[in-house]
């Protein structure tokens, strides 16, 4: 498994981008979205929360909660041909919400009951693990109406990056479980419905909560309880999605050592539960450009002619302080290798200015879709071992 | 300390990456190095930050001291329920009920809101003088290392959302009780977390009109964390990009070591634009705090204490002056 991302995609439809925060994952999903399509396929990239400038430039901001067509006139400008078309779409988690209950609904009136539920309205918009659901019910319903070569998904920045594993499980096993009955039918029926005990626990229920509190809930639960086989059925085939062969987890992460902790985390967790790796991508890499550490005094001896003594002793150290953070990077990486059993990630360095643009997306786009070679090459040249060409 | 002189609960918070755990943990210790009984308390279980002062992994709502001053705690939802209900009923083979049933836990699972409730209301607890909690001992200060700005929210929101869902009992009691201590600035304060680039500074300002919208409150504190050293001039960075475009010296070093310092230069250029997109969004009435970037990196006992030294020194200063200044201003 070695080679470009697009070498390591062949045959995927649906890439799933995943890592802790602050690592750089909407600027490498985007950036492989766009790789694809240049390369000639029909991509659709769903992001959570995208840079604004990012989002300016790629239409994001209007509304609609479905993927459109990037004007391909964007990156043309930025010097890459689009052989394909690449959509985009940012992830609106209360809408998406709205959506899956109104087609789930068997009538107006219980569809009103549940989006009007205060409940139902904290949960779609403010709870932690919204995105993380809503996120992976877009990606199904893009999947199920197959108008895509390939779909490539962002993730939410949850600091946990298993958030967005476990979000369908938990929403969706209570609905198979004998609590949704016991809100069917909040009553002493309950009890006989479901054995033993659960009378006891309704009014203990009621004296912990106090009693509206209760009702809000058994209203919100009972007018779901309409939808639940449609909710069932759904989470059995987002399940069987991210198990699908044609599914895979790209994980990316930044070399500090609480992201590479969470990534070989979130590695162990995918292999548990049966879910495809498909490779990883270590972003914001300080590049080394030698393996002893830096003598000051001889570096800045060399520069002395050309810069002057007290400039020579300023690059120097600057340049030691750097190596420094490189040599802990290239720790990280090792780490990484070993631990997840390959030697293939793809480093890309810690690119000049901004990112979060579409210039930004073609510098990672560069290292991204490199050959082994030349990513080795692009590697040099940004830690100043090779000029440039 | 600056703005924090006072509180009983200090919740830190920013985007994903910029160093909450790491200034969360020097605060804790900045604090407790000040003579006040801390704890730092972590979420979900994690126990980075107790990793972090080298006190090793922390077992899950267990407080235990790290260090001169300063306990740990880890809370899980789970835990946190289970001591909730306890204190709440009567009898305690009533709660033993509720905790082992099955129904109980998918409800609790699957309630919207509820383990962001739970878990902010042991914090809650953490900053209370009689504590529920059998045998403990009351703080000075709870710092909480809160997740990312918009699931930070999340659970300082959960208090009220609950009052309001609930009305009348004890969840409505407990979320006001809760929610007028979170929306007190004598008694909470919440830090931004913020390091000098584009999407951090973003995420501080988001965080600035979240937090007014959750709670009516202005952060007390921003730190910017990660400050790299301006060593290389507008100048100095001139005269490099002309020896890198013309002769490089042939030894092997010089071509890295001049690029690093370009480099180094329009990092620090970036670090100036957005200290002061960050400061001008704030306004006046937030101080900004810079720490130092550690070449070395800043997950370990030694960064932690020099970084907590450096927030107690800058956070006094920027409190009395009204405004921070950075590590490379």
């Amino acid at each position: 498994m070695t080679g470009s991302v697009s070498d390591r995609l062949e045959g995927k439809r649906i890439c799933i981008v995943a890592g802790s925060g602050g690592v750089g994952k909407t600027t490498t999903s985007a950036a492989i979205a766009m790789g694809l399509a240049a390369e000639g396929k029909r991509v659709a990239v769903v992001t959570i929360d995208p840079a604004k400038r990012l989002a300016s430039a790629l239409g994001l901001e209007q509304l609609g909660n479905e993927p459109h067509l990037v004007d391909p006139a964007v990156f043309a400008a930025a010097g890459l041909e689009m052989r394909g078309e690449l959509w985009a779409m940012m992830l609106d988690a209360k809408r998406t919400f709205d959506d899956l209950i109104e087609r789930l609904a068997p009538d107006a009136e219980s569809r009103d009951e549940i989006l009007g539920n205060r409940i139902y309205q904290e949960l779609s918009s403010a709870v932690a693990g919204s995105q993380e659901f809503t996120a992976i019910a877009k990606l199904y319903d893009l999947d199920r109406e197959g108008g895509f070569d390939v779909l490539v998904l962002d993730t939410p920045p949850s600091r946990n990056a298993l958030d967005f594993l476990d979000a369908p499980d938990r929403l969706t096993s209570f609905f198979e479980g004998r609590a949704l009955k016991l809100f069917l039918a909040p009553t002493g029926i309950a009890a006989k419905v479901v054995g033993r005990g659960t009378g006891v626990v309704f009014s203990v229920l009621k004296r912990v909560t106090g009693v509206d509190l209760l009702q809000d809930l058994s209203v919100f639960f009972r007018a779901l309880g309409g939808i639940i086989d449609g909710f069932t059925e759904r989470a059995r085939g987002v399940k069987a999605l991210l198990a699908d062969p044609g599914t895979t987890f790209l994980i990316v992460t930044s070399p500090q050592p609480e992201p590479v902790e969470e990534a070989l985390f979130f590695h162990g967790k995918l292999a548990e539960a049966g879910m495809p790796f498909g490779g990883l991508v270590v972003n914001r890499v300080t590049p080394r450009a030698q393996e002893a550490p830096v003598d000051v005094a001889a570096v800045a001896a060399d520069l002395d002619d050309a810069l002057g003594a007290s400039l020579a002793k300023k690059v120097a150290k600057t340049y030691a302080d750097e190596q420094a953070i490189a040599a802990r990077d290239a720790a990280s990486i090792v780490r990484l290798a070993r631990a997840i059993g390959t030697h293939d990630a793809i480093i890309v360095p810690l690119l000049d200015g901004d990112v979060h643009d579409v210039e930004g997306l073609l510098g990672v786009h560069r290292h991204l879709f490199a050959g082994d070679e030349e990513r080795a090459r692009l590697l040099r040249v940004a830690a100043g071992v090779e000029p440039a060409a | 300390m600056g703005g924090l002189r006072d509180q009983r609960l200090v919740v830190v918070t920013g985007k994903g990456g910029v160093g909450k755990t790491t200034v969360a943990a020097a605060l804790a210790l900045a604090f407790a190095a000040a003579g006040r009984r801390t704890v730092l308390a972590e979420v979900s279980g994690r126990d980075d930050a107790s990793r972090m002062l080298g006190a090793g992994n922390a077992g899950v709502f267990r407080e235990r001291v790290v260090a001169g001053g300063l306990s740990h705690v880890s809370i899980d939802p789970e835990h946190a329920l289970e001591e909730y209900l306890v204190d709440q009923l009567p009898v305690k083979a009533l709660a033993d009920v509720l905790a082992q049933s099955r129904a109980f836990t998918y409800l609790a699972a699957a309630t919207p809101g509820l383990r962001e409730l739970l878990t902010v209301g042991k914090v809650w607890e953490l900053a209370q003088d009689l504590r529920r909690t059998p045998g403990a001992r009351p703080y000075d200060v709870v710092v909480l290392d809160a997740p990312a700005t918009g699931h930070g929210l999340a659970l300082l929101r959960a208090p009220r959302t609950f009052a309001d869902a609930a009305h009348v009992g004890p969840i409505a009691r407990q979320g006001r009780t809760i929610e007028e201590m979170i929306t007190d600035p004598r008694r909470t304060a919440v830090v931004a977390v913020a390091t000098p680039e584009e999407l951090a500074v973003t995420e501080a300002l988001a965080l600035r009109a979240g937090l007014r919208e959750a709670t009516g409150r202005t952060p007390a504190l921003a730190v910017l964390n990660a400050m790299r050293p301006a060593r290389i001039t507008a100048a100095d960075a001139d005269r490099i990009e002309r020896v890198l475009a013309g002769a490089v010296p042939s030894r092997e070093s010089a071509r890295p070591a001049l690029q690093a310092a370009a480099r180094a230069h329009r990092t620090v250029r970036t670090q100036r634009t957005q200290s002061a997109r960050l400061k001008r969004g704030l306004g006046d009435e937030v101080p900004v705090v810079g720490l130092p970037h550690l070449p070395g990196g800043a997950s370990d006992p030694d960064a932690v204490l020099r970084l907590s030294r450096e927030l107690a020194r800058r956070a006094d200063i920027s409190a009395a002056a009204g405004a921070g200044t950075g590590a490379a201003a």
